[in-house]
């Protein structure tokens, strides 16, 4: 039973993870119709950052902030300079080239910092707390990133729902021609689309990093993870991707819990098939919003 | 193409079927006179060269005719090289029936993973093969009693006749049937299936209204490169007489990708620039790296690196590949030798990267059509 | 002052326009009529720039908008209520119209341009909650036309307005129209199948066939031209 608990508690955990870096995707996929398989290792090369400037003794927090600030700005600049060019391209060359980004990024961070592995302090506790009598096996620093992807949820749902800025977004993700003729520069809101997608990747990177073998391709199953957790929400709702995101992590914990965690990446593609064979709209959009 | 414009005793037949023979006859005796000249080790380089060339062959198909990317073909190279090692373990079979076996697993698979890619366009499969590539290895780790775990499979290498030298006759039959599978994609391009992929390819609804079946021409041009990775996956099996999950890290679908990009998407001849530049430009990288002292991280990375500038550079401002680089060549050289208006265009044009059909044609689709294609 | 000088607009190999020219006089109402596929949806989104034209250009006042992407365009004062749906469905009534605005600075002229178009099309301010998607033909159209209001353009394209509303409503908004080019000094180029309740409104009118100005003249003289009527109005 408490093995059952412990499960869900971490569950709940990679879940917020798998939800802050779906977020990700699918700001981009609505707001560009790509799935950026460069996310996670966009997030990695932000997480570096701090690394680096927490080895030099910066303080944990401004190296958080720093490297929120360079996710920020790595989307913003990945879709001037990359995304841009390949409007009205097919829509695989945007595929290939998120992917490709992806590589490089990993092959740099590799030749700069090295592949081998390596340990990231966390801002709080990962010992697991005391319930009652119980020791369970969720920490002070899990409670950090629940928390912490909750304010970005519910700063990227207020962000949308009530600011200019958001109606802008959700204008220009639903009907970007419209959208222009009234006046909109869609063109800037999806260079911020970007930098926001980008900044919830980098937040996952910072709050992954502690609990993992840090290294260049530490993302690697993260992004996957996320996609299924995307796809699962539908790809096209914030509130989808949480949702995929926590059940997702849930799934994933089971199995990683009863049946090993070599079968955890597998039990992502079961998922995926599952759900597409089921529902291939994903799980929770609406239908109507899909229909061709 | 350029065949069109050569004087006639230079031109290649006009018949499909003829001119693709010719052309394969024309590479094999390019590629005996290769191996015969080179190294033993160099001969094994060939082969290795001439399997990568089916496994990005299949890739090319897919994504240059049909539209479609799988991001984790090193997966499916995987399921070949493990059901070809395990056939080997548990039965005896002739060496055709143990090859036929590694494609029937991996195009299996490709079933399995291809049919829900019908239910929802472009991203889903680059995902799920994504997914394939990172969680396959993990499951032969796992199961370690069945695939060897650390140690790995052992099946036994090709054994040659008489006095012929091991690695030239491994280079003998891996690029035989290498070139067969690529005669065998070039004419399942010039297929019917082939138009109905590439209308698939250019526009589903479109090619629904013709009546294309467009579920089945993309689970089938799936299962398709997916066999095509399994064989590659028993050849590299027996390449290395041993098979372990080390063989088939994410770095290999990323290779695979980015040499098939690299090539020319769509091209059956560009898999061949890509598998040269899968075989070699890892260990130039390492060579360089040391030559520039440039230390053990870079030198591991590199590969990485130019792969992943390839993929961009080629994506955003050559399409094409290699090989479209060399069609263009071929045709300035000939158009400056033999200064001819063409000949009447019959030949249809090989494909090159998939570009939207009519690109005068401004956007004048609604909204709705636009964001939910 | 806005003119448009020798637009030349090709669908691939379909030529919708052919060289037009014209001019609309500041504070007037322009009538832009043809029959179906004569091109007069193609003239008004060559206009915003939503398609390129080959040849030609459109001025107004000081500025060649040919060339300019479609959101500066509008930025200029240059609204456009395109052909069909315009509203985005899946946002709200309110929201729609806000976006309409949304460019200007001036927030406080901002809610009184919101509060102005609810007066004007009261059912808008009854469903202003809703989504664009859950509205009827005829509040699509109100909800259209309010959306290019609340930016308080200088240049207002309509294109067929009156497709889907009653009319007693098409009435009042030609009134409208009319009212706004005399106090807010705005230049409408309206574009209608309704022939003559355009030209009721109308000060000029320009007629359009297979992409060529047929004829250009004060509403009235086309209006009263029964040869014309009959050849391309259909009335
Ligand atoms: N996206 C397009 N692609 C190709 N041809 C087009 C396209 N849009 C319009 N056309 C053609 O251009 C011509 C002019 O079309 P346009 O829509 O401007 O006509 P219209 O005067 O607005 O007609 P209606 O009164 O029916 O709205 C027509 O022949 C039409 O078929
Ligand atoms: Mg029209």
């Amino acid at each position: 039973m408490s093995h059952f608990v412990n499960l869900s508690l971490n569950g709940i955990s990679s879940g917020m993870i798998y939800a802050s870096v779906a977020l990700g995707l699918v700001l981009v996929w609505r707001a560009t119709r790509i799935i950026n398989f460069a996310q996670g290792s966009m997030a990695m090369f932000s997480t570096y950052m701090a690394v680096t400037l927490l080895d030099r003794n910066l303080g944990y927090w401004e190296a958080f902030a720093v490297a929120l600030a360079v996710g920020l700005a790595l989307g913003a600049v990945v879709e001037r300079t990359l995304i841009r060019p390949l409007q009205g391209k097919p829509e695989l060359n945007p595929v290939i080239v998120t992917f490709g980004l992806f590589i490089l990024l990993e092959g740099v961070a590799g030749a700069i910092f090295g592949v081998r592995s390596r340990g990231v302090p966390a801002a709080f506790s990962q010992s697991g707390l005391t319930i009652g009598h119980h020791r369970v096996s969720f920490s002070h620093f899990d409670l950090f990133v629940l928390g912490s992807v909750l304010a970005l949820m519910v700063l990227m749902l207020v962000l949308f729902r009530a600011t200019d800025v958001g109606l802008r977004m959700r204008a220009s993700a639903f009907a970007p021609e419209m959208s222009r003729l009234v006046g909109v520069r869609v063109g800037r809101v999806l260079t911020l689309g970007w930098a926001l997608a980008s900044l919830a990747g980098s937040l996952a990177g910072l709050l992954v990093a502690p609990r993992s073998a840090f290294s260049p391709n530490y993302m690697d199953l993260i992004l996957v993870y996320a996609f299924t957790a995307a796809v699962v929400g539908g790809l096209e709702s914030p509130v989808g991707a949480l949702v995929g995101g926590l059940l997702t992590g849930l799934v994933l914990s089971f199995v990683g819990g009863y049946l090993g965690s070599s079968l955890e990446p597998l039990g992502a593609a079961v998922i995926l098939i599952l759900v597409l064979s089921a529902r291939p709209e994903g799980l929770f959009s609406r239908p109507a919003a899909r229909q061709v | 193409m350029a065949a069109a414009r050569l004087p006639s005793r230079l031109r290649l037949p006009d018949q499909p079927m003829l001119r693709h023979l010719v052309l394969c006859a024309g590479a094999l005796v390019l590629f005996y006179v290769l191996t015969v000249n080179l190294s033993s080790y160099h001969n094994y380089q060939v082969g290795l060269i001439a399997l990568f060339a089916m496994v990005i062959a299949g890739l090319s198909v897919l994504t240059g005719i049909n539209g479609q990317i799988s991001l984790g073909h090193g997966a499916f190279m995987a399921v070949g090289a493990y059901t070809f090692a395990l056939v080997q373990e548990h039965v005896t079979l002739p060496l055709a029936l143990e090859l036929l076996a590694a494609v029937a697993a991996s195009a299996v698979l490709g079933l399995v993973v291809g049919i829900p890619a019908t239910r929802l366009r472009g991203p889903y499969l680059a995902g799920m093969t994504l997914i394939l590539a990172l969680g396959l290895p993990q499951l032969a780790d796992k199961y370690n009693s069945v695939f060897g775990g650390d140690e790995g499979l052992h099946p036994s290498q090709l054994v040659a006749p008489g006095a012929v030298d091991p690695n030239r006759w491994f280079a003998w039959i891996t690029v035989l049937v290498a070139v067969i599978v690529v005669a065998l994609l070039a004419n399942l391009v010039r297929s019917h299936f082939g138009r109905a992929m590439r209308a698939v390819r250019d526009n589903e609804v479109a090619a629904m209204l013709a009546g294309i079946h467009v579920g089945r021409t993309k689970v089938l041009a799936f299962v398709v490169s997916a066999g095509c990775a399994g064989l590659a996956g028993a050849f590299l099996a027996l390449s290395g007489g041993v098979v372990t999950t080390g063989d088939f890290p994410l770095s290999l679908s990323i290779y695979l990708v980015a040499a098939m990009v690299l090539g020319g998407a769509g091209s059956l001849v560009g898999p061949w620039w890509g598998a040269i530049a899968i075989v070699y430009l890892p260990q130039w990288s390492t060579s360089i790296s040391s030559d520039f002292g440039l230390g053990s991280a870079v030198a591991a990375n590199l590969a990485l690196v130019i792969f992943g500038l390839v993929l961009i550079i080629v994506m955003m401002l050559a399409p094409t590949g290699v090989q479209g680089g060399v069609r263009w060549l071929a045709r300035r050289l000939l158009a400056a030798r033999f200064p001819r208006p063409p000949a009447a265009a019959g030949v249809t044009a090989v494909a090159g990267f998939p570009e939207p059909p009519a690109p005068a044609t401004p956007d004048m689709r609604t909204e709705q059509e636009r964001t939910h294609p | 002052m806005l003119e448009v000088d020798g637009l030349t607009v090709s669908y691939g190999p379909v030529r919708a326009l052919r060289g037009v020219s014209f001019a609309a006089r500041p504070s007037t109402i322009t009538a832009v009529l043809g029959a179906n596929g004569a091109g007069k949806t193609t003239l008004l989104r060559a206009m915003t720039g939503l398609v390129r034209p080959q040849e030609g250009s459109v001025r107004f006042d000081d500025h060649e908008l040919t060339g300019l992407p479609v959101e500066e365009v509008v930025r200029l004062g240059v609204a456009h209520v395109p052909e069909g749906r315009g509203v985005i469905d899946q946002l709200t009534v309110e929201e729609n119209l806000r976006l309409g605005a949304l460019w200007r600075k001036d927030k406080s002229d901002r809610k009184r341009a919101l509060a102005e178009t609810y007066d004007l099309f009261p059912p808008l301010a009854e469903r202003r909650r809703r989504l664009g998607a859950a509205l009827s033909g005829g509040e699509r159209q109100m909800l259209a036309i309010g959306r290019a209001l609340v930016s308080r353009p200088r240049v207002l394209l309509l294109d067929e307005p009156s497709l889907g509303l009653a009319p007693l409503v098409t009435a009042q908004l030609m009134a409208l129209l009319a009212e706004l080019t005399l106090l807010a000094s705005l230049t409408v180029i309206l574009v209608e199948q309704n022939a003559r309740s355009a030209l009721s409104v109308a000060t000029w009118a320009v007629v359009i066939n297979l992409g060529q100005v047929v004829v250009s003249d004060t509403a009235a003289a086309v209006g009263t031209d029964t040869g014309l009527r009959h050849h391309y109005l259909g009335f």
